[in-house]
């Protein structure tokens, strides 16, 4: 199964290290890994995206907790959650027929156009996970000259009735 | 408040923190912090041969004592040597705080002579670990150093200081106390758990208690006493736990796992219920997960959430400290109106079950009366010596043999290293539990092969005139290696047959310390004798029956009732 872990860590130095280590040193998955620096300048927050059964995200919450850097480990697809990612995906695009494919996909995908040139678009588009794989899917066949993703980042949907 | 440097500054806080001893070797990036310690002149510093020997020395004095240990080391090699110290003491929760030199702050990064990301390369064996890049942080990084270290399920913390930063001058204030909100570990058991768990056992009519070194990390060797007394119930220990249940008590069934006893793994085999107490359910321990006792329930309790559900799934798991959630437990079921009577009839069957397999296949070995057996030393060790001594081991079939034949009554009277299982270890640990007590009589049981891992630091000892006594079991051979190469490959003794081995006596007298070997059983009781009474260090070697194996044995990835016997 797959998880998305909110984590929230001490912004100092290694502790990005020791989340990293503390994956690799026990055979857990990393699917992606956003880190960035929340409202308090002390504290990092990152998402992180792993693979694995019950108790294998179990022992990978308690592991993280362990983790004297480590301050909140929330596993945010354990209830409803909004989760986006960010691509950025350079296509090729010289015949007019492909020019005109590529906006069309990006209009039924509502991406936005960020650079241009007479062999190429560069479209920026946002979603979750699933979103960037069916617009990646779809443009495969035309041409990708260049992807870059950001990695997933979330958020848990706040409670309707309070 | 008064100005400092950063070196004064780690002096002040050693002593804040009640720190008598450190063992240390010092180099070019801790010469200032050693300087600053002569002037202070209030610790007492023990200089090793090698820092692996520093890093065991600090261990084997906190396992001693139950204190933070200390040692000192320099930038580069000096903190990589300690490194197998530090992994050591990861692995069995040992609390130490190693402090080790570093080129200044402009050069890290550099390549810089003795230069090396030690906190880096200790972030997996560590508890914690810091790099200090500003002396107004070092008070509080040294307070957490030690507060993170000795709380929670304990561990080895290192704190790596450039030369700059243990010259530059601040203010010293050094925290009373310290709250970390990252860190927090939970000591309190939760009491509905508690309650259950004593459902669990009014209900079970084959219990165990199978205890770990978590007992005697927590001091809970009276309140696991006082369980397992009041509910009838066997208890066996894992090789960490021993010496946290008394070894003469009669509802001790000794070790368990790959070498434990025929009845404790057959407990374990046929238990309705595990009371886990501090353990972890390592491998060796378990053997075969699959086919691990297969009809019991498990209660698991341990100050560590990571332990809980890792290796086995558990019934009902107990977060908290092992000394206060036994306490609890105890009173749990006084209150519930328990009676030792209906216990021992509950459990009578059990024990008969009990008794019956251990006369069936008691720890034994073939006695031989041309050849010394090794259990026989360590038979006759433990009745000249009985609860007086601190024992360390070095690792293999030395360490099994103690373990088995060798009763310990009182806590941390046992050193060894159980989870990295490192040879060299017993004899800077005895330095160690030495100097924390030095009218005590403190053994390190050795091999041939592993006391020549660190056999450096005889001098170290003879240097603090400390009257270790060594005794080295010679078999020639790499014995435990040998025993797998016997019963899995053939015979086929690949590297493990020591073609040279030097003359221990010999190095005992070059060190300046006695030396006495005995070749024939006969002479066993007079060596031991000779050696324990001998004023300083004595090594006592016993050229030992060669292909000596250690049993019971269950093999790598086998149940517990595939057991191999004598």
């Amino acid at each position: 199964m797959r998880h998305t872990l909110s984590i929230l860590l001490e912004n100092s130095p290694g502790a990005l290290s020791r989340v990293a280590g503390l994956f690799s040193g026990r055979g857990f998955n990393i699917e992606s890994l956003c880190v960035a620096s929340t409202l308090d300048s002390t504290l990092s927050h990152m998402t992180l995206v792993t693979i694995g059964d019950d108790a294998i995200i179990d022992q990978i919450i308690k592991q993280l907790n362990r983790l004297v850097d480590v301050y909140k480990v929330t596993d945010v697809s354990q209830d409803e959650f909004v989760e986006r990612e960010m691509a950025l995906i350079k296509v090729n695009a010289a015949e007019s027929e492909t020019r005109s494919e590529v906006l069309r996909i990006c209009e039924i995908f509502r991406c936005k156009i960020v650079d241009v040139t007479a062999k190429t678009y560069t479209l920026e588009v946002t979603g979750p996970e699933s979103k960037l794989k069916a617009v990646i899917d779809l443009l495969l066949p035309i041409g990708i000259k260049e992807l870059v993703r950001t990695g997933t980042i979330a958020m848990q949907r706040e409670q309707k009735n309070t | 408040m008064t100005k400092m440097a950063g070196k004064q500054i780690i002096v002040e806080a050693l002593k804040k923190e009640g720190v008598e001893v450190i063992f240390g070797y010092p180099g070019g990036a801790i010469i200032d912090i050693y300087d600053a310690l002569a002037k202070d002149g209030s610790i007492k510093h023990v200089l090793v041969r090698h820092e692996q020997g520093a890093a065991h020395a600090a261990d084997g004095y906190a396992r001693a004592t139950g204190r933070v240990g200390v040692c000192l080391v320099t930038s580069g090699p000096g903190a990589t040597n300690a490194v197998t110290g530090i992994a050591t003491a990861n692995m069995d929760s040992i609390p130490i705080v190693v402090l080790t030199g570093q080129v200044p702050t402009a050069l890290i990064g550099n390549d810089a002579f003795q230069e090396v990301d030690i906190v880096g390369i200790t972030r997996p064996c560590t508890k914690h670990n810091y790099l200090v890049k500003n002396v107004k942080d070092l008070p509080r990084i040294l307070k957490e150093a030690f507060y993170v270290a000795k709380s929670g399920r304990p561990g080895p913390v290192l704190v790596d200081i450039p030369k700059d930063v243990q010259n530059a001058v601040t203010d010293f204030n050094y925290p009373e106390t310290i709250t970390l909100r990252s860190y927090d570990p939970v000591k309190e058991p939760h009491i509905k758990q508690i309650e259950k768990a004593c459902r669990q056992m009014e209900e079970s009519k084959k219990p165990v208690l199978y205890v770990g070194g978590g007992v005697i990390s927590s001091g809970a060797h009276e309140e696991l006493r006082a369980l397992a007394e009041e509910i009838n119930c066997p208890v066996t220990t894992t090789l960490m736990g021993i010496s946290g249940f008394p070894g003469t008590h009669p509802q001790n069934l000794g070790m368990l796992g790959m070498h434990g006893t025929y009845c404790a793994n057959m407990a374990m085999a046929n238990t309705d219920l595990i009371i886990a107490i501090g353990a972890r359910f390592d491998d060796r321990v378990t053997g075969k997960i699959e086919a691990f006792a297969p009809h019991a329930k498990i209660i698991h309790v341990d100050v560590d959430p990571t332990s809980i559900q890792k290796n086995v799934r558990v019934d009902i798991p107990i977060v908290g400290d092992c000394k206060l959630t036994l306490a609890k437990m105890l009173k749990c079921l006084k209150d519930n109106g328990s009676k030792p009577e209906a216990w021992q009839a509950k459990h009578q069957a059990w024990w008969e079950q009990l008794r019956a397999w251990e006369k069936r296949h008691p720890l034994t070995y073939k006695k031989d009366p041309n050849i010394i057996k090794p259990q026989y030393v360590i038979e006759r060790l433990y009745e000249m010596t009985k609860g007086r001594a601190i024992i360390t081991t070095e690792v293999g079939q030395n360490q099994m043999w103690t373990a088995q034949f060798y009763k310990f009554d009182q806590p941390r009277t046992f050193l060894t290293s159980g989870g990295l299982g490192t040879m060299g270890y017993g004899l800077p640990a005895a330095i160690g539990a030495q100097m924390a007590f030095p009218d005590k009589l403190v053994i390190d049981m050795a091999g041939d092969g592993s006391i020549q891992m660190n056999i450096q630091e005889l001098a170290t000892a003879m240097q603090e005139k400390l009257p270790i006594k060594i005794v080295i079991l010679n078999n020639q051979f790499l014995g435990m290696v040998r025993q797998w190469q016997e019963l899995f490959y053939e015979k086929r003794y690949v590297a493990t047959d020591f073609e040279f081995t030097p003359d221990f006596i010999k190095i005992a007298e070059a060190y300046g310390a006695k030396g006495i070997r005995a070749t024939n059983p006969d002479d066993v009781d007079k060596v031991l004798k000779e050696g324990l009474e001998y004023p300083g260090l004595a090594i006592m070697e016993f050229v030992i029956a060669r292909e000596e194996g250690v049993f019971p044995m269950i093999p790598a990835g086998k149940a517990h009732t595939e057991m191999l016997l004598v």
